[in-house]
Formats: structure tokens, sequence, C-alpha cells
């Protein structure tokens, strides 16, 4: 944010969205829909891993993950799974409407310190919505990375987002990529099994790497216990919770973890800072993992 | 002027030269409580209370707030709130003004809020000193909120007799003594007197808590995990009553309300309370905080650990509003004793 002075502030709301246009909307699964939006003439500028709040007037407002890469300008993309009011009154919406966006909030993937080195990402079910971005971002950037793995994980073949994308990622040379399906339909050839059976016979050099983890709560004990095994120093696990965000100022208290706002320090955390906030993780994210 | 002499008769006078300066707001009894409320005549408050249902909060910081103004089709925005109201709250206590100070410091902290602070701006403090406990379920003594420490435009303490001192804290305070022809500047013989009544009062407050703010620090530090916090879900009936009378409690939701031609609108903040059960609940179902005992230690936590660390400021202010209004009996000097016993048993 620019420094305003007192004066300027005291005009201006933090509350106040600004008008995004949704230039495509295209359902991808049966619960998840993509959108394109474009801000007036604006790009947005976020860090891969932010967040928007996502406003419909009269609705309210929901925190959604960017899904776009920062290199891609004179738009950005969410992916939307329909679960409560917002989402469901969003999926309504067709290329045309207008939404209100606030944002980006929060800390991102902590890039800087991620290029020069290797990078395994691991995302289950819905994670891979924030990773596409930071793996957007590392495909568009590839030089400033080195060995770039990527494991993905989801429940059925059906619910496998980035279709398209991910055939593309597989034929690519420059990346490792690797995915599984708890329960697989008659045409899947792939593998199947939980997404903590992909890292042992991932070729992984520890103090060289970074893994990003982002799924549901219950994933994280899994596959950090398969990660800290295979040595990779705690500050270089990162993952991103999910929690209630509702201003994104680290003023409303609902995201609050012992005494971190999640919607300022986070959504990205490293698991060394996840062990600061035993008791109040999630169980799966924090609790019990020995390390 | 910084400290003057007011004859205690002459207060309505000096109360009906405020209203060309603001709405005032006092302490008024409502049936076997208090509430800051209106005021017309200064014989309607009364000066003597103890702390009223809601914290003056809510004159910084309303249960329901306008945000923003909004209208779906064509997609547009407009400020809620043009002008804010010039408000003098009169007689509010010192842990009152503390409690001020707390919300202050969180929503001047960046990025700042400006609804407060536009608030903040048009409200003058009057401050009136206690000069005895409340009752017993205040702990104000604990945390050093029983005399002034700053806060406040003008305080006003009874040093017995026909007169209260006047402290002179601010140039809004100035603007109000300004020109009184009843007002005079404190001689030496008033200092005396201000100072005997002052140290008179000392003697009668006393740490609530078995042990010193540091050690209630330490404690706090160390047990997160005590079995106090499970004692004291296993009693809370997670009523929010705490929460919604706490000086220091700020969390809020954000709602929409559309008016009758379903496109016109406001978006308000409402005040919102961490011992609801959906408070950390997200749309997929997953409750965050499950757990009235982790609840319970999360509003514990919120006063006596976390905004240590991040303002340096104790977030209770001692005013013993949740332990009046909690009807599971929770007392707040109690579980920081049980506390504090379980940390010296150790």
């Amino acid at each position: 944010m620019n420094e305003q002075t007192y004066q300027e502030l005291l005009k201006t709301s933090p509350y106040k969205p600004v008008r995004g246009h949704i230039i495509k909307a295209q359902q991808v699964t049966e619960f998840e829909k993509l959108f394109r939006i474009e801000l007036a003439g604006q790009d947005l500028e976020h860090t891969p891993g932010q967040f928007v709040q996502v406003s419909l007037f009269g609705v309210g407002e929901a925190p959604i993950s960017v899904c776009s890469s920062p290199t891609e300008k004179g738009f950005f993309e969410l992916t939307v799974r329909r679960v409560g009011t917002l989402t469901s009154a969003l999926h309504r919406l067709a290329a045309g409407s207008y939404v209100g966006i606030r944002g980006p909030f929060g800390h991102g993937f902590p890039l800087d310190e991620m290029k020069g080195n290797n990078i395994l990402i691991v995302a289950g079910g819905l994670g891979i919505v924030p990773l596409r971005s930071l793996i957007h971002y590392i495909l568009d950037q590839r030089k400033d990375f080195g060995d770039v793995q990527i494991l993905l994980g989801c429940k059925t073949p059906k619910d496998m987002l980035f279709g398209e994308e991910i055939e593309d990622w597989q034929k690519r040379t420059d990346i490792k990529f690797n995915c599984t399906v708890d329960r697989a339909d008659p045409d899947w050839k792939g593998n199947v099994g939980l997404i903590t059976s992909l890292i042992p016979g991932a070729s992984i050099e520890p103090k060289k790497t970074y893994a990003v983890v982002v799924g549901p709560p219950i994933m994280y004990k899994f596959v950090i216990v398969e990660l800290l095994k295979k040595e990779i120093p705690t500050h270089q696990i990162i993952v991103s919770l999910e929690r209630k965000m509702k201003c994104g100022l680290g003023k409303c208290g609902h995201c609050q973890i012992r005494g971190v706002y999640v919607c300022q320090s986070g959504p990205v955390f490293t698991f060394e800072q996840l062990k600061a906030m035993e008791g109040e993780c999630h169980e799966g994210e924090c609790h019990h993992v020995k390390s | 002027m910084k400290q003057a002499i007011i004859a205690k008769k002459d207060m309505p006078r000096w109360f009906d030269s405020l209203k060309k300066h603001g709405k005032i707001f006092g302490p008024k009894k409502k049936e076997t409580q208090f509430v800051f409320s209106p005021v017309e005549e200064f014989e309607e408050m009364s000066l003597v209370y103890i702390p009223t249902i809601l914290p003056p909060k809510k004159y910084y910081f309303p249960q329901k707030e306008p945000l923003l103004k909004f209208r779906v089709e064509p997609f547009g925005t407009e400020k809620a709130i043009k002008e804010f109201d010039e408000v003098i709250l009169f007689a509010v206590h010192t842990c009152d003004i503390a409690g001020i100070q707390c919300l202050d410091a969180v929503f001047s902290d960046t990025p700042a809020d400006p609804n407060f602070l536009n608030r903040k701006e048009k409200i003058t403090v009057i401050g009136f000193e206690c000069m005895f406990y409340c009752d017993k379920y205040a702990s104000c003594a604990a945390v050093g909120n029983h005399v002034p420490r700053g806060g406040y435009d003008v305080m006003l303490t009874d040093i017995g007799g026909d007169d209260f001192a006047m402290h002179i804290n601010s140039k809004k305070g100035e603007d109000l003594v300004r020109d009184k022809s009843y007002i005079r500047e404190m001689g030496e013989q008033d200092k005396q007197r201000l100072k005997k009544a002052q140290d008179g009062k000392l003697k009668k407050f006393a740490n609530e808590f078995k042990g010193d703010i540091r050690e209630v620090e330490e404690a706090f530090d160390k047990e997160f995990f005590s079995a106090v916090w499970k004692d004291v879900g296993r009693r809370c009936v997670g009523c929010t009553n705490c929460t919604a009378v706490c000086p220091t409690c700020y969390c809020f939701d954000i709602t929409d309300d559309l008016t009758l031609n379903m496109n016109d609108g406001v978006r308000s903040r409402v005040w919102s309370y961490c011992q609801m059960d959906d408070f950390a609940k997200v749309a997929t179902g997953e409750d965050f905080r499950p757990g009235r005992d982790a609840r319970q230690r999360h509003r514990y936590f919120r006063k006596f650990r976390y905004p240590v660390v991040k303002y340096n400021k104790y977030f209770c202010t001692g005013c013993g509003r949740c332990t009046r209004t909690c009807m599971a009996g929770i007392s707040l000097i109690e579980t920081v004793n049980s506390l504090l016993d379980e940390r010296r048993g150790q």
C-alpha cells in the first residue's frame, strides 16, 4: 500500500472493493468454476499464494486464492469451489458480469528464497489452485529455479482440475510431474493411492529443496512426515492454510491462530512457523509431528 | 491551564456550556444497571456508577457500523458516512479509557481503520476518577487502571468538600475550560487536597490477583495447555456475553443489507464474538477452533498474552464486566488465580 498522509487516510476506506470484470467463466468440474477477471486497466500485482476478497453486493464477501501468475498480464484468475452462499452466487455468474475485488492480501510463497533451489510441489485436491499460480510463475521464469517436481493427488480422475494444462506439464522435459488418485475409474492408467505414496520415490536433495505443500488440513500431517523423513529442513517446508478471513486487514479476528493473523502473516507459512502455533493449528496441520 | 478546580455546584453550568461542543453521552441508571446514553441535563446522569452494561467503546466502534453504500446494477460504491458527529463522553472511568486506548492501538496499526480514526478525531473524553472499588469483580489495580493514565481530554477527581479537581490533558480539553469564570487554576493548597484524596484512595486498592502482573504474564506464556482451560470450558455455556461487554473485544463480521428495491444497499460491520461456535468455521464446515475450552482460552489469551507481545499492552482493563455478566459464574480473577496456582505448583 502506498504511504498516505493522515488526512488522506481519513477519507479512504480499506473496505471499498474495486470493480472486476469477468471476461471468462468456465465450469471446470461439477463443483469448480474458473473466472478470468480484468481490473480496469490495472494488474493485480499479487505474489503467488496471496488471496483476494471477492464481493457480490447484497450477498457478501469471501477470500479466494489467486490461481494465475503475476507474469500473466492484463487479468488474473480464480478457481472457485461451490460451497457457501457467496461461492454459490458466484457460480451463477457468466462472462460480462462484475464482481468487487479487494486485495491482494497476505504473504505469498517466498519466491526470493526459493529462487536457485529445487522445488517440490505437493498438491492435494483444491490445493492445486493456489499452487497453479506458483507453477505458472516458475514455468515463466524457469531458469531462475533448479529441478522442479510436481506431485498431484485428488480423489478421482473426474475431480482433477486444469486437465489440459496437466497434459502439457506431463509432456514437458524441464519439470517432473507425477499424479495419483485415491480411487481410479476404468479409463485411468496412472497411479492409484494417497499422495504420500509418491514422496518416498521422489529424488530429493534436501538442503537444496523447497517443498511447497497445499491441500486439505488432514493431508499436511502425513505429507510433512514424509518430507521430514527426506530430511528437508523445517524452514524449507512451505504450506498455505485455509481460514475464515473476513476483513483481510488483521482486525476482524476470525482467521487468528494463537497470536497470528493468517490474513496478514499468512496464508503461507513455513513448517517451522507452524510449530510455534501448536495447539491452535488444525489437528492435521501441526499437532503431533515429532521431528 | 493544566490543573484546575471547579465547584460541584457549578457542574451543571459547565455541563450546559459543553453542549455547543458536541452531543453529550454519559452514564445513566437503567433499572439496576447503568448505560452510556444521550444526556440533555446534568442531573440525568449518575456520576457514581459501576461499569455500564456496554463500555463507551460503542462510540468508537459501534455495534453495527456502515462501511460503504453499494449499488448492484450498475456496479457502484459510495461513502456510507459523509460526516462524523462531534461527541463528548462524560464521566468515563479510567478502566474504560484504557479500553479505548487499547482499541486505538489496534485500529491505528497498519492498515489503519479510517472509521475508528474519524470517530476518535471527533470525540472528547471527560474522565471521572473512581475513589473506591466498583465491586468485588473489578481487577483494575492488577493492571494499573485504577488511576488515570492518559487517554482523556479532561479528568475529574473528587477531592472532597465542594470541589472537583480537573486535569486538562489536551487542546480539546483546554477548549472546554477556557474563559469560564467558575473554573480557576489550581493553587498549592488545592494540589495538597488532590494529593491527599488520591493517597487515601490508593489505600483502598490492591492487586486483585495472587501474583504481580509479570507473574501473570509468565503464566500465560507457559500455560497454554493448562487444565484450567478445560475447567473453564466445562463451565462455559457459550452465551458470548463476556465478549459482548468487553471494552477491548473488537472482532467483527461484515454483512450486506439490501433495500427493498434489491439493488441498493449498505455493507456494515457488526460485532462478532470468538465465543460463538461458528466463529472460526469455514464454508466447507471445517471448524478451526472447536470446543468451548479452546474458545475461552482464546479470549483470555487475547487479553493477557497476544496483545502484550504485539502492542505491549494488557487488553484486560480490569473493569470486571465479563465476570459480572457471565451466566455460568466464571470469574476472571479466579481463572487468573487458578492459572497462577497451577504455575506455582509446578
